[in-house]
C-alpha cells in the first residue's frame, strides 16, 4: 500500500505458521511483546492527527493507503489480524473475529474458521457468518485493488473478477450459521493466505454494506472505534464504538482516546508546528526538510525513527511512449542519483539508496544493483554507487525517444514535489522534455493507477502489506494487478509479462513447501524483472513519527506503524 | 504676473510635452524609474551572472554540488550533524558573487541566479500580459463605446461575464485547465510549459478593468461638440476614432499601463506561487517564493528575496503610475505650478 507498510512476517515465520495450522494447530506460532494490559486511568481525551490531505474513500475494501490502514486497525476486524505488539511481534498473525487460527486441510487448500459469538457492529447489528461471506464477495463487487492479486485464489474468484456485480462465492466461502463455521476453499495452497486475510481489504463488513465504493459514508465497524463523520476536505472523526467489548487483547485491544480527530488541509510545516505546540498529537506527512534538523535537536525525545520494509519508486508506463521502450526505462534507472533523492527525503538517517525491487532484509532480497556506474543488469554490482548519465543518454539515443515530452505526476507535498523537480532535471539532462505535474495527495495515488490519465512516470511509494516477496513483485508487477481504465490498478507500470507471471506463481507455490527455494526464486525474479525495468527503485525509507510532548504510550508495529488507539493523552 | 507667464508657457506647448516636463521634475517618478531600471537591468544580466560570474546552471538540480567558503570545500546541501542527525539543509548566503550569494534552494541551485532569471520572466510576463490586456481592452472599449447599440450590448455583457468572476478564481480556473494539456486553437498549439499561457490568461482576466472605463470615456466623447462637428462634415468613423477619440483617451491609457502591468506581474507571481503559472524548471519570483516556503525555517531569504523584489517593482510601478496621472491631469498640474 502507499505510505503504509504492511506486516512483515518473515517468510520462515509464515511457513511455520502454515505448517502449524496444517498440523491442525490453532495457536499463534511466535511469541512476542504484546500491549500492556488496558489501564482505564489513561482512558479519555482526544487524539488529534494532522495531514495535508485526506486519503480518498473511507471504504476499507477500496482504500489502499497507509493513512487509513492505520485507522482501520483500530476500527475494523477480519477473521485474522496482526498482533498488537512492538517489533517483530507485530508480524504475528492472531485470530481476530475467528476463535482461532484456521484449521488447514486438503493440502493447504481449505481453511476452516469458527466465528466468535456475541460481537456486534457499531450499528448494533450482530456479526454473523452471512456477513463474512458477503464481505468476501464484496471484495470483488467493489473491485478492491487487491481482488485480483490477493484473493484470486479463492474458489469462484475467477468468475467474480470477470463479472464483479454478480459475484457469488458459494463454493469459495462456505458458511454454516448453526455451527458459526466458515470454510474458505482455495484453488491452490497459498503460503500467504493468512496474511492476506489479516489485511483491511479482508475485514468483515455488515452484509448490508453497499456493493459499491462507500466513499465518504462510514461503514459500521466491529473494533473499538467507529467513524462518526468524514469530510475529506476538513475532518475525519472517530468515536468509541458503543458495542465494542474486548475479545482479544492481542488482536483488538480496547483503545485509550475517547475520540480520534484527523484534520486535513494542514500543510506539513503547520503540522510540525501544531505538534510542537501540543495542538496536535501526530504528524502524518513527511516532515518538511527544513524542520528535520529542528525536531532532531530540540524535540529529539518526541521523535521515533523506525525501519520499514518499503520503497520509493518511479513506476514507468510500459504501454505509453517513451517508456514502452525498455531502453528508455533502463536509461531512467541509470540516470537517477539515488543518493540525491535520499537527500531530498531527509538524509541518510532516514533513507538508504537501493535499486532492487525487494527491500533489504525482506524475504527473497538479494544485494544487487544492475543500474549503477560500472554495472549492467546482467553483471550487477552488490549495491548502488553512482548514477551513469553518459550511459543513460546513450540509451535514450538508442531508444529513439530523445526529445519526447514526459509528464511526471507527483503528490503536491513538499517532499514529493522536490522529487518531481529533481526527476525533471534528470530527464531533461538525458534528452527528454519533462514537466512536473503536482496533484493533490488526496487523488494522486489513484490518478496514477488509471490508464485513462495517460501517466507516463510518477513518484510513488510502496509499503509492505504482508511479509512476503509476492506482496512486492506479484502485487506491483503481476498481470492480475493491472486493470486498464480503473483507479484500482496497482500495477502502475502496466507491466504484464506472462512467463514472469507464471514464474511468480511457481515461487508462491514453493513458499508453502520449500520457503528457502521460494525465496531464492523470488530473488532471481527480482533481478529478472529489473532487466525490463518497469520501475526505477530509488530508496528505502524509514518511518519518522513526531508526536507531541503530551502524547504517551507510543508503540510501533512493523505491520501498521503507530498504534493510534493505544496513544494516551491523559 | 508669474501666473500669467506660466499660463502663456503652458499654452505654447503641447499637452504631451507639458506632461513630460512635469514628469521629469517629479521626484517620485524619477525615484520609481530608477528602481525599475535597476531591477530590469539586473534581471537582463541574469545569463551573464550565472554563466560568467557564478558558473552555475539555475535550471538543473545540483544536489551533490560543492562550493568553496574561506578556502574550504563544503557541500551545497549540508547534512545535519547535530541531535539525531536528521535533515539536509541548503547552504545559506555566502555574500560572494562568485557563487551562492544568496545561498542555495532545496535542489542545490543558486538562489541569486534563479532570482535574476525569475525577474526576467516575471517582468516579461507582466509586461506582455499588460500590453495584451490594454490593447484588447482599448479595442473593445472603443468599439463598444463608439458603435453603441447591439455591439455595445454584446461586448458589455461579455465584459460583465468576465467581471463576474473574482480575478484570481478565474485565473486559477483557466490555469488549471490550460496547464494540464496546453491550449489548442485550430492548428495553433501552445504547450503546457509555454509562457504564452500565463500571458494569455492574465491578459484576459484584467480586460474588463480597463475596457469599462475606456468605453465610458468614449461614450462621453462621442457626444462632445468636436466629435459631432467631425460627424457633421462627413468624416469617416475611422478618422473620428483615430483623430478625435483616441488622442483624448491616451492619457487614461498611459495611466493604466503601469498599474495594469503591476497587477499582471502580481497575478503572475501569485499563479506561479500556486504552481499554475510559470512551470519548473523555469523560475519566476512566484515560483521562488514557493521554493522558499519549504525552507522558511532554515533559509528564509529564499522566500523573502523574491518577495521584496515583487514589492519594490509593484510599488515603483504604482508610484510611477501616480506620477503619470498627475502629470497628465491639468488640474493637478495647475495646482502644482501655482
Amino acid at each position: 500500500m502507499r505510505r503504509s507498510f504492511r506486516l512483515a512476517i518473515p517468510t520462515f515465520l509464515s511457513a511455520l505458521l502454515v505448517a502449524s495450522m496444517l498440523a491442525g494447530g490453532g495457536a499463534a506460532t511466535a511469541a512476542g511483546t504484546g500491549m500492556a494490559p488496558y489501564d482505564p486511568t489513561h482512558a479519555g481525551g482526544t487524539v488529534t492527527l494532522v495531514a495535508a490531505a485526506a486519503a480518498g474513500s473511507l471504504d476499507p475494501k477500496i482504500n489502499y493507503t497507509a493513512e487509513y490502514w492505520e485507522l482501520y486497525q483500530a476500527s475494523y476486524d477480519g477473521l485474522l489480524g496482526f498482533k498488537y505488539g512492538d517489533g517483530k511481534s507485530s508480524f504475528e498473525i492472531v485470530p481476530d473475529l475467528a476463535t482461532a487460527l484456521p484449521v488447514m486441510s486438503n493440502g493447504g487448500k481449505t481453511l476452516t474458521f469458527t466465528l466468535r459469538s456475541g460481537i456486534k457492529f457499531s450499528n448494533g447489528a450482530p456479526l454473523t457468518v452471512a456477513d463474512v461471506k458477503a464481505s468476501f464477495e464484496r471484495i470483488f463487487k467493489v473491485s478492491s485493488p487487491t481482488a485480483g492479486s490477493f484473493y484470486n485464489g479463492i474458489v469462484g474468484a475467477d468468475a467474480c473478477l470477470k463479472v464483479p456485480a454478480t459475484c457469488k462465492l458459494d463454493k469459495g466461502v462456505v458458511v454454516d450459521p448453526k455451527k458459526s463455521s466458515i470454510v474458505i476453499n482455495l484453488v491452490a495452497p497459498d503460503e500467504t493466505i493468512t496474511s492476506k486475510l489479516a489485511v483491511p481489504h479482508a475485514v468483515i463488513n455488515p452484509a448490508s454494506a453497499p456493493v459499491k465504493d462507500a466513499g465518504t459514508t462510514p461503514i459500521p465497524t466491529t473494533g473499538p472505534y467507529m467513524f462518526k463523520s468524514y469530510d475529506p476536505n476538513k475532518l475525519l472523526v472517530m468515536v468509541r464504538n458503543p458495542y465494542f467489548k474486548e475479545w482479544s487483547h492481542d488482536a483488538q485491544p480496547q483503545g485509550y482516546p475517547a475520540e480520534i480527530d484527523y484534520k486535513f488541509g494542514v500543510t506539513p510545516t503547520a503540522q510540525v508546528t501544531a505538534v510542537e505546540n501540543n495542538q496536535a498529537n501526530w504528524v502524518y506527512d513527511p516532515i518538511p526538510a527544513d524542520r528535520l534538523n529542528e525536531i532532531g535537536t530540540k524535540y529529539a525525545s518526541q521523535v521515533h525513527v523506525n525501519s520499514l520494509t518499503a520503497m520509493w519508486y518511479l513506476p514507468m508506463n510500459t504501454n505509453l511512449a517513451p517508456f514502452n521502450n525498455v531502453k528508455a526505462r533502463q536509461a531512467v534507472n541509470y540516470a537517477i542519483d539515488r543518493a540525491a533523492m535520499v537527500k531530498i527525503f531527509g538524509g541518510s538517517q532516514l533513507a538508504a539508496p537501493v535499486c532492487s525491487f525487494l527491500p533489504p532484509s525482506f524475504p527473497g532480497h538479494v544485494d544487487y544493483c544492475g543500474y549503477t556506474k560500472g554495472a549492467t543488469p546482467d553483471k550487477p554490482a552488490k549495491a548502488w554507487a553512482a548514477p551513469d548519465l553518459a550511459l543513460a543518454k546513450s540509451l535514450v539515443k538508442q531508444s529513439g525517444t530523445a526529445g519526447q515530452a514526459v509528464g511526471i505526476v507527483v503528490s503536491d507535498d513538499d517532499v514529493n514535489k522536490q522529487m518531481g523537480v529533481y526527476l525533471q532535471s534528470v530527464l531533461n539532462s538525458i534528452g527528454y522534455k519533462a514537466t512536473v505535474k503536482p496533484i493533490s495527495g488526496n487523488i494522486q495515488f489513484t490518478y496514477i493507477q488509471n490508464t485513462k490519465n495517460k501517466v507516463q512516470i510518477s513518484v510513488s511509494q510502496w509499503y509492505q502489506d504482508y511479509p512476503a516477496a509476492s506482496d512486492f513483485l506479484n502485487v506491483l508487477l503481476g498481470c492480475a494487478s493491472f486493470t486498464p481504465n480503473s483507479d484500482s490498478s496497482i500495477n502502475m507500470a502496466g507491466y504484464c509479462n506472462k512467463p514472469f507471471d507464471a514464474q511468480m506463481q511457481k515461487a508462491m507455490g514453493f513458499g508453502i513447501t520449500n520457503p528457502a527455494a521460494g525465496n531464492t526464486l523470488w530473488g532471481q525474479l527480482d533481478q529478472q524483472v529489473m532487466k525490463d525495468a518497469p520501475v526505477a527503485v530509488a530508496f528505502t525509507p524509514k518511518q519518522l513519527d513526531f508526536v507531541s510532548s503530551g502524547t504517551k504510550n507510543y508503540h510501533f508495529s512493523l505491520q501498521y506503524k503507530m498504534f493510534i488507539s493505544q496513544l494516551q493523552t491523559k | 504676473m508669474a501666473l500669467k507667464e506660466n499660463s502663456e508657457a503652458i499654452f505654447s506647448e503641447s499637452p504631451g510635452k507639458i506632461a513630460l516636463r512635469t514628469l521629469r521634475k517629479d521626484k517620485r517618478a524619477l525615484f520609481s524609474l530608477a528602481i525599475l531600471g535597476f531591477i530590469v537591468a539586473i534581471s537582463l544580466l541574469a545569463p551573464i551572472y550565472s554563466h560568467f560570474i557564478a558558473h552555475t546552471d539555475p535550471f538543473n538540480s545540483t544536489l551533490d554540488a560543492t562550493t568553496t567558503i574561506g578556502g574550504k570545500v563544503v557541500p551545497v546541501l549540508e547534512p545535519s550533524t547535530t541531535g539525531l542527525g536528521l535533515g539536509v539543509t541548503p547552504i545559506g548566503p555566502t555574500w560572494n558573487l562568485r557563487g551562492y550569494f544568496l545561498g542555495a534552494d532545496g535542489q542545490g541551485r543558486d538562489v541569486l541566479a534563479r532570482l535574476l532569471y525569475g525577474g526576467r520572466n516575471t517582468l516579461f510576463i507582466g509586461l506582455s500580459a499588460g500590453i495584451i490586456c490594454i490593447v484588447l481592452a482599448l479595442l473593445i472599449g472603443v468599439v463598444a463605446g463608439y458603435r453603441k447599440g447591439w455591439i455595445d450590448a454584446v461586448l458589455s455583457r461579455l465584459l460583465d461575464v468576465i467581471w463576474a468572476f473574482p480575478v484570481y478564481l478565474l485565473a486559477i480556473s483557466l490555469s488549471v485547465v490550460l496547464l494540464t494539456s496546453g491550449l489548442t486553437i485550430g492548428f495553433i498549439h501552445i504547450g503546457p510549459g509555454s509562457f504564452a499561457l500565463p500571458i494569455f490568461i492574465i491578459g484576459i482576466v484584467y480586460i474588463p478593468y480597463v475596457a469599462r472605463p475606456i468605453r465610458a470615456q468614449v461614450l462621453a466623447l462621442r457626444e462632445r461638440e468636436f466629435v459631432r462637428a467631425a460627424v457633421g462634415i462627413g468624416a469617416k468613423d475611422s478618422t473620428i476614432i483615430f483623430r478625435e477619440i483616441l488622442p483624448n483617451i491616451v492619457p487614461s491609457i498611459l495611466v493604466f499601463i503601469p498599474i495594469i502591468v503591476a497587477l499582471c506581474m502580481l497575478t503572475e507571481s501569485a499563479l506561479s506561487f500556486l504552481s499554475i503559472g510559470v512551470q519548473p524548471p523555469q523560475a519566476s519570483w512566484g515560483t521562488i517564493i514557493n521554493d522558499g516556503l519549504a525552507l522558511l525555517y532554515t533559509r528564509p531569504l529564499v522566500g523573502i528575496a523574491p518577495g521584496l523584489l515583487i514589492v519594490l517593482t509593484a510599488a515603483s510601478l504604482n508610484l510611477y503610475g501616480d506620477a503619470v496621472r498627475d502629470a497628465l491631469d491639468p488640474k493637478t498640474r495647475a495646482r502644482g505650478d501655482a
